[in-house]
């Protein structure tokens, strides 16, 4: 047993470690992420006056935001891409994460070579696309060769549909995970008693494996929904004029167009869009009966 | 698992497989064709092939830009991938251990970055480092790149920390040991290997990050900044290749040692 002295001496210890353990995270989440996020919000209520931060307090960039047709298309736009590739890419995903869990002999392997690309060049991912769908590329140039075409087409580059392709491809892994970390948590006990009682395997997979994989399927619809609404590098690699979405608003607007609070402004409306699809996703969750 | 516990039929499970490789053909395909034609012997990137070289990579090698480049993203990624993973470990440690309120305020903080995208990330810390001064620099992509890898670095030191059993801190509480005594003797060394792999996921991340770099980046730009340079120089586009064939090559060997350890660290911890 412990002296008193110990004891004290051991709590005062105890307090300065939680302290120094509190530091490094507290700094990060509330001195950047919270700090940074709260001046961009505020920013898009500026006027911009040519300064660092603007001047004054204003709804101005809303108005604008509101008036100006071409800002509610943009971010119609990059809505419909981005839940596009999403779809795309939580449907396809989603029977590689059921063999994974189910069927798979060589899990570990093909698990590793399903999140491999993940950790690769994103820019070079992206490229990649560029050089398959190009005038002169690997698509135009292979159908040439094989006589499907006499002539490179330019329908294949620079299209909507080149964008959700490439961003399909390049988040592709990204569902998996959470489909596969849902489909493992289903107790086998339930799919064989299912089979027991004489339900076929078209009522297993829609009564029991479907809505119990609900929450890993929304949760890798969001993660991949994230990334791609905001993108700016695939549209303008491989997206032409016609395929312009809000992340590549916002760029130019901190770039070439040096209007800082406009674009805050539209960063305020992508996030708000995010905040409405993540409300959306956690209200199909409760409706599937989830238990997170 | 019997594989009569398992829906489908034997043909079901065949024809699964086979999309299962249709779906890593897709995933690898458009990727391979970097390294391709990174040894082909012509400017263009189409078929057919025009015969092998190494030129491309013979050029690498004297690009002064392209080094300095490379240097500025090895530092910014040991940088941020250091802090993410300090950042990581103590902030999923005291949400574990400590489970004070603001331990889990940060925890939940900490995974926020999930849910924003890069661009929103790239101009709020670009409005941040002008405010205080700092202005576009390393250490402005160093701060970026931090807050992308934290969701990673504490899901992961996270899950390792979890599955030590809760036993063994407490024996050691009883026997006398101070909390960081606790932290420093059996938490740490059973969460290293973790804590090693969720650093080399946050240097990866950093390495190959480009959209919040594009906003922060003053006047040495990073590897990826350097290469969406080159992108608009048709000239370039094999070298381009060639980088990207040696880093592709890189990062796969750093994936696979952190999935190792990973692994290895669970594998270690008592059950």
């Amino acid at each position: 047993m412990a002296e008193t002295g110990t004891t004290a001496q051991n709590g005062r210890a105890d307090g300065v470690f939680r302290a120094a353990l509190a530091l490094p995270g507290t700094a990060v989440t509330l001195g950047l992420i919270l700090f940074a996020l709260g001046l961009l919000a505020l920013l898009a209520f500026r006027v911009n006056d040519g300064s660092l931060f603007g001047a004054g307090l204003t709804l101005g960039n809303f108005r604008t935001l509101a008036a100006e047709p071409l800002y509610g298309l943009v971010i119609l736009r990059s809505l419909v891409i981005a839940g596009l590739v999403t779809l795309a890419t939580v449907v396809t995903a989603f029977p590689v994460a059921y063999y994974l869990s189910f069927h798979a002999r060589a899990r570990g392997l093909i698990l590793f070579l399903v999140t491999l690309p993940f950790w690769t060049s994103y820019l070079l991912r992206v490229f990649a696309w560029k050089i398959v769908l190009a005038y002169n590329g690997v698509l135009n140039s292979g159908l040439m060769a094989l006589g499907v075409w006499s002539e490179p087409s330019t329908a294949l580059l620079n299209t909507p549909a080149a964008v959700v392709l490439t961003l399909a491809h390049a988040y592709a892994p990204f569902a998996i995970l959470p489909i596969l970390v849902a489909l493992d948590a289903i107790p086998r006990s339930l799919v064989e008693a299912a089979a027991d009682l004489g339900a076929g395997p078209l009522t297993i997979f829609r009564r029991i494996i479907l809505p119990n994989a609900m929450p890993g399927v929304l949760a890798g619809a969001v993660v991949v929904f994230v990334p791609t609404v905001g993108d700016y590098v695939t549209p303008a690699l491989v997206g032409g004029p016609a395929s312009t979405m809000i992340g590549s608003l916002i760029q130019a607007q901190f770039g070439k167009a040096q209007d800082w609070p406009f674009g805050a402004a539209l960063a305020v409306v992508v996030m708000l869009v995010i905040l409405a699809v993540i409300l959306l996703v956690r209200l199909a969750d409760r409706r599937f009966g989830s238990r997170t | 698992m019997s594989a009569a516990a398992t829906p489908g039929t034997g043909s079901g499970r065949r024809w699964l497989g086979l999309y299962v490789l249709a779906y890593l053909v897709f995933l690898y395909l458009p990727v391979a064709l970097i390294p391709l034609f990174s040894f082909n012997d012509s400017i263009q990137a189409a078929f057919p092939l025009q015969g092998f070289t190494l030129g491309w990579y013979r050029g690498l090698a004297g690009n002064a830009a392209l080094r300095a480049a490379l240097g500025t993203s090895l530092m910014i990624g040991l940088s941020a991938a250091f802090l993410a993973t300090l950042c990581g470990l103590t902030i999923a440690y005291a949400e574990l251990s400590v489970g004070s309120r603001l331990a889990r305020l940060v925890a939940v903080l900490a995974r926020m970055p999930i849910l924003i995208p890069g661009v929103v990330v790239g101009i709020a810390l670009l409005v941040v480092v002008n405010l205080i001064g700092l202005g576009p620099s390393r250490l402005a992509i160093v701060l970026g790149h931090v807050l992308v890898a934290l969701p990673t670095t504490v899901i992961v030191i996270r899950g390792s920390l979890r599955a030590v059993p809760r036993s063994l801190p407490e024996a050691a509480r009883d026997l006398g040991a101070s909390e960081a005594a606790v932290f420093a003797r059996i938490m740490l060394p059973l969460a290293l290997p973790a804590a090693a792999s969720a650093f080399m996921l946050a240097f990866l991340t950093s390495f190959d990050e480009f959209i919040v770099a594009f906003f922060l980046a003053g006047t040495d730009p990073t590897l990826p900044l350097y290469i969406w340079s080159q992108l608009r120089f048709p000239k370039s586009l094999p070298t381009v290749m060639a980088l990207g064939t040696a880093i592709l090559a890189a990062s796969v060997l750093i994936a696979a040692t952190a999935e190792i350890l990973r692994r290895r660290g669970l594998r270690r911890l008592p059950s």
